[in-house]
């Protein structure tokens, strides 16, 4: 089984070679291999594998590296959509209203993904 | 400045450090450990399963020894010790609010400011000797390594994403082979996701099949009681199908389903679960309501299975949040779209007869 690859096309992962200094570190902590090295420089090898988790940005020390950086998941946009707190999925704390709010934080329901 | 607390059940000792006794654990976990493991895989108790962030100590740490950072979601902790049976390392753990390490970095609790802030209020400068911090490689999106260098000192190693190279990855010098720094999602790991999910369709679920099922025993030619048991069971069996197929199958076969969008997976796992369903029925052709009734389940199943299965992106390991957008436009008007005209059929199906 080959390796799982989501949609063409479509990831904000952008690599400004000027401003690269070929430490290297974006290679390391991406976890699905999408950068490689090539004259010292980091250039993207393999666009639609990235995820936009932002580690290599966030470890990028010029910023050459750039991502749009989000938690791929349906749930968390959903729950932004209706105004929900909480940016990723793992533990959406559900808003409670005026009228609940009120009552006892036990009115907080949390989830999961 | 301050050390967890002594009095945790997995402690099982203490080692003097400058500014007091730090708690000691083992590589070994005991039953305790495995039990609430398998409660938190379950969604028991998951959002408090928690150990006091701060510095732990495995085995007999000394001032040379590494020092590996991880979040305090208790099987985080758990994974990490047990993959070192025999070493003497510092553990500094974070305050991610239990939550594990990949999903607290996205949301940067397992981040630069934590970390620093750990390091000082445990007093790790005067611990140990060094300044190297070995990082698991999924904290890289909330971590910047050239920042904590700036801020304190410490130089931060990305090591293996799995807890179980760590062994090899410490032996070889620091050195992570390819085959570590990938992140895989294999049927296992999508194995263990299940359940949790399921335990959350569960909850809508159990609010949802009475109300089909009594709904079944409406309209319709016989009693009330027999309609329910028949049309009524069938729509309650026909519901689990989609849930099954959205929250079981499709994880489970995700690899091997039709199509990238994970929508358009569990659109089709969700048909063939309606097939299923037609074959199983066999709806009499000469009859418009019994026609119109398995009609409703070609759009209800299939909804129900593709909304399940866009869901299942967040727990995947590789959909980008652009992707899961990208998808979403199409997958949700399709999915209440399919989820309405379904329950239009099936309810007039019901006054039909």
């Amino acid at each position: 089984m080959g390796r799982m690859i989501y949609l063409k096309d479509v990831v904000t992962l952008a690599l400004d070679p000027e401003k690269c200094v070929g430490c290297g570190l974006c290679l390391v902590v991406c976890p699905h291999a999408v950068l490689g090295m090539n004259a010292k420089r980091a250039r993207i090898e393999d666009r639609d594998a990235c995820m936009e988790c932002g580690a290599c940005a966030q470890n990028c020390p010029t910023g050459a590296v750039t991502v749009q950086a989000g938690v791929g998941c349906a749930a968390a946009v959903i729950n932004a959509a209706l105004g929900r707190k909480g940016d990723s999925c793992c533990c959406v704390i559900e808003p409670t209203d005026q009228g609940l709010a009120q009552r006892s934080d036990k009115s907080q329901r949390r989830r999961c993904c | 400045m301050s050390l967890p607390s002594l009095n945790q059940p997995f402690v099982v000792g203490s080692i003097p450090t400058a500014i007091g006794a730090a708690p000691q654990v083992g590589a070994s976990t005991a039953w305790p450990d495995r039990w609430g493991s398998i409660k938190a895989r379950w969604g028991v108790e998951r959002m408090h399963y928690t150990v006091e962030p701060g510095l732990y100590g495995l085995g007999h740490p000394h001032e040379r020894s590494p020092v590996l950072v991880t979040a305090n979601y208790k099987m985080s902790f758990d994974r990490l010790r047990q993959a070192l049976p025999g070493r003497d390392v510092w553990i500094l753990v974070l305050d991610t609010q239990g939550i594990n390490v990949w999903c607290a970095a996205g949301k940067r609790t397992f981040g630069t400011t934590e970390l620093v802030r750990r390091i000082e209020a445990s007093a790790l400068p005067r611990i140990v000797a060094h300044r190297e911090l070995i990082l698991p490689q999924l904290a890289g999106p909330g971590v910047a390594a050239h920042q904590v260098k700036k801020l304190c000192g410490f130089q931060v190693v990305y090591g293996p994403i799995r807890a179980t190279d760590l062994p090899a990855f410490l032996d070889s010098g620091r050195k992570a082979t390819a085959p570590m720094r990938i992140k895989t999602f294999s049927t296992w790991e999508r194995l263990v996701l299940i359940p949790v999910e399921l335990v959350s369709a569960a909850k809508w679920a159990l609010m949802i099949l009475p109300a089909f099922f009594l709904l079944g025993g409406l309209g319709g030619a016989a009693p009330f009681w027999s309609n329910a048991l028949n049309d009524g069971i069938f729509a309650v069996i026909a519901l689990l199908s989609g849930l099954a197929a959205g929250v079981f199958f499709t994880p489970l076969l995700l690899p091997w389903l039709p199509g990238r969008p994970f929508a358009l997976k569990g659109l089709g796992m969700g048909l063939l679960a309606a097939l299923i369903l037609a074959a199983l029925r066999r709806p009499d052709f000469g009859n418009a309501q019994s026609c119109l009734e398995m009609l409703a389940w070609f759009f209800l199943v299939p909804a129900l299975s593709a909304y399940l299965g866009m869901n299942f992106t967040g727990c995947s390991t590789y959909t980008s949040l652009s992707g899961v957008k990208k998808e979403m436009k199409w997958a949700v008007p399709l999915e209440i779209t399919g989820g309405v005209i379904g329950l239009g059929l099936w309810l007039g199906s019901r006054w039909m007869a």
